[in-house]
């Protein structure tokens, strides 16, 4: 298995799936992806800080057809949520059927499977999924 | 008071889908016609600016080439959306700044077929499906239906504003009227834009010469700016999740500079051109560049102001709904339709009186621009 990108995300050893983003202490706000250089004060001294896995889903699309590079299914869902550290992020979504989705429903970061490659390997990334209710 | 600069000649090819014809046999079409409209010849301008983003290594220089034109400074200037206008914006800052009598600005594309793989996304977005450009629009043409009375509807009825206007201009590439009930049939792409809400890439070309001292048209402003760090649902989104959208968009930033430099406000100007990718995106530009304030683009549109029988005529030319968008002439383009209504010249489309235009573009980088023109 492979992660679409390997410093965008992890899966801890119990399970859980955290966002790789930066702190920066002289500004202290946090970003993501994570960079050496905070995209908002300039400080190139920032430290790593997990993010997730609670957010609010905030705006949201679905995706129909494949978009450039794109070898998985379709459709998709594809929005911003607010994580629960305030920060706002781009993201795909688990659920592609609009009926199912509302702003301001809590979403869960997940790792999702993206499509298998030609050698077989299979191929996954971070994905926001609406929090079942109990 | 500083140098003036007026618009001495300008000329277009029309914008379309033209296979028989190079990026070069489109730029050098309307360089002729700007030449012979502003009666200068080889030698008549000390330096020319090309934008295109699509045209390759040095696309100016191989115009200028095929006209035995060369000799003289030529630069290509890339910036996304706003490539033509920041071409512009360098010509009108060297003859303020008396470096030159006379400046060539052009710009020209040949936009890519089908969905464009712009290289602005990383290889891992577009495998993880994150490089939808539409779907970019949709979420910002959602905010402003939750938060500035904008309905699914006035976002077909901004499609059919614009392209019952592009039905009298001959350089636009669709001249075709539509109802809103077609608009809102044609194809979902991502919800809720529909395929007759997007504007098309295609092919094009615009020049303008640009001389020193106050006749006809003067660039009364040009401004260009690019993002500030946030604003998540700008342009440049796909770069970083940033977070902060009380930070002023790219289009706001500009606009305030053109007014400030223009000596006037919104409510002087009688016709504008703006950024029309999308529907959406027209409405978001009235309310980022001072047309009407925040939260107010529904109601703004809904008043109808921006039509054609209205106070501030929105996109005369069709927008790029009607004329299709060729990166590096889609600003050029904008500022010839406000020049023509200017001096009278707009034939069926022309705004009664228009003696102050506004040109505008956002795109990629983010980068926007914003020009005002007086007669
Ligand atoms: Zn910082």
């Amino acid at each position: 298995m492979r992660l679409v990108n390997d410093k965008l995300f992890r899966e801890r050893p119990d399970g859980a799936v955290r966002l790789i983003g930066g702190y920066c202490a002289g500004c202290e706000r946090v970003h993501f992806p994570q960079g050496d250089t905070c995209p908002y004060c300039s400080l190139s001294e920032c430290t790593e800080s997990e993010l997730g896995p609670r957010a609010t889903l905030w705006l949201f699309t679905s995706v129909l057809r494949p978009p450039p590079g794109y070898r998985g299914q379709v459709p998709f869902g594809f929005g911003i949520v607010e994580l629960e550290q305030g920060l706002r992020v781009v993201t795909r979504l688990t659920e592609p059927d609009l009926a199912k989705l509302h702003r301001g429903m809590t979403m869960k970061l997940v790792i999702s499977p993206l499509h298998t490659a030609e050698d077989g390997e299979r191929v996954t990334t971070y994905a926001f999924a609406p929090e079942p209710t109990v | 008071m500083s140098v003036e600069v007026s618009i001495a000649g300008v000329g277009m090819h029309p914008f379309g889908r033209f296979d028989d014809k190079s990026v070069v046999d489109l730029g050098v079409h309307a360089l002729r016609q700007a030449l012979e409209d502003a009666g200068i010849e080889r030698g008549g301008f000390q330096a020319a600016y090309c934008g295109t983003v699509y045209s390759g290594v040095a696309a100016g220089h191989k115009v200028l080439t095929a006209m035995g034109m060369t000799g003289m400074p030529i630069v290509n200037v890339e910036a996304g959306c706003a490539s033509g206008a920041a071409a512009l914006d360098l010509g009108v800052g060297a003859i303020r700044s008396g470096r030159y009598d006379t400046v060539l600005v052009f710009g020209m594309e040949k936009m890519p077929r089908g969905i464009i793989r712009s290289s602005f996304f990383e290889p891992w977005r577009e495998e993880a499906g994150l490089a939808v450009t539409p779907a970019y629009f949709a979420l910002r043409a959602q905010r402003l239906m939750l938060e500035s009375g904008v309905t699914r509807r006035m976002l077909a009825e901004v499609s059919v504003k614009n392209h019952a206007n592009g039905v009298h201009n001959p350089d636009a590439m669709f001249r075709k009227q539509f109802t809103v009930e077609q608009v809102l049939d044609s194809k979902m792409v991502c919800d809720p834009l529909t395929l007759f809400m997007l504007c098309s890439p295609n092919e094009g070309a615009a020049a303008i010469v640009l001389r020193r001292g106050a006749s006809g048209t003067t660039i009364a402003a040009s401004a260009l700016r690019s993002h500030l760090p946030g604003s998540v649902l700008g342009e440049h989104t796909p770069l970083a999740g940033l977070i902060d959208d009380t930070a002023p968009p790219p289009t706001t930033l500009a606009a305030t500079a053109a007014f400030e430099e223009a000596g006037i406000g919104p409510e002087d100007i009688h016709v504008c051109e703006v950024q029309d990718t999308d529907s959406a995106r027209e409405l978001n530009s009235y309310e980022e560049l001072g047309l009407c304030g925040a939260g107010e683009a529904g109601a703004f549109f809904a008043s109808g102001h921006t039509q054609m029988t209205g106070r501030l005529p929105v996109n005369p030319s069709g927008g790029l709904l009607s004329k299709g968008e060729p990166l590096g002439a889609s600003g050029l383009g904008q500022v010839i339709e406000l020049h023509r209504h200017l001096r009278g010249e707009a034939g069926p489309r022309q705004v009664q009186g228009a003696k102050v235009g506004l040109a505008h573009t956002v795109g990629r980088g983010a980068n926007a621009s914003v020009v005002i023109l007086k007669q």
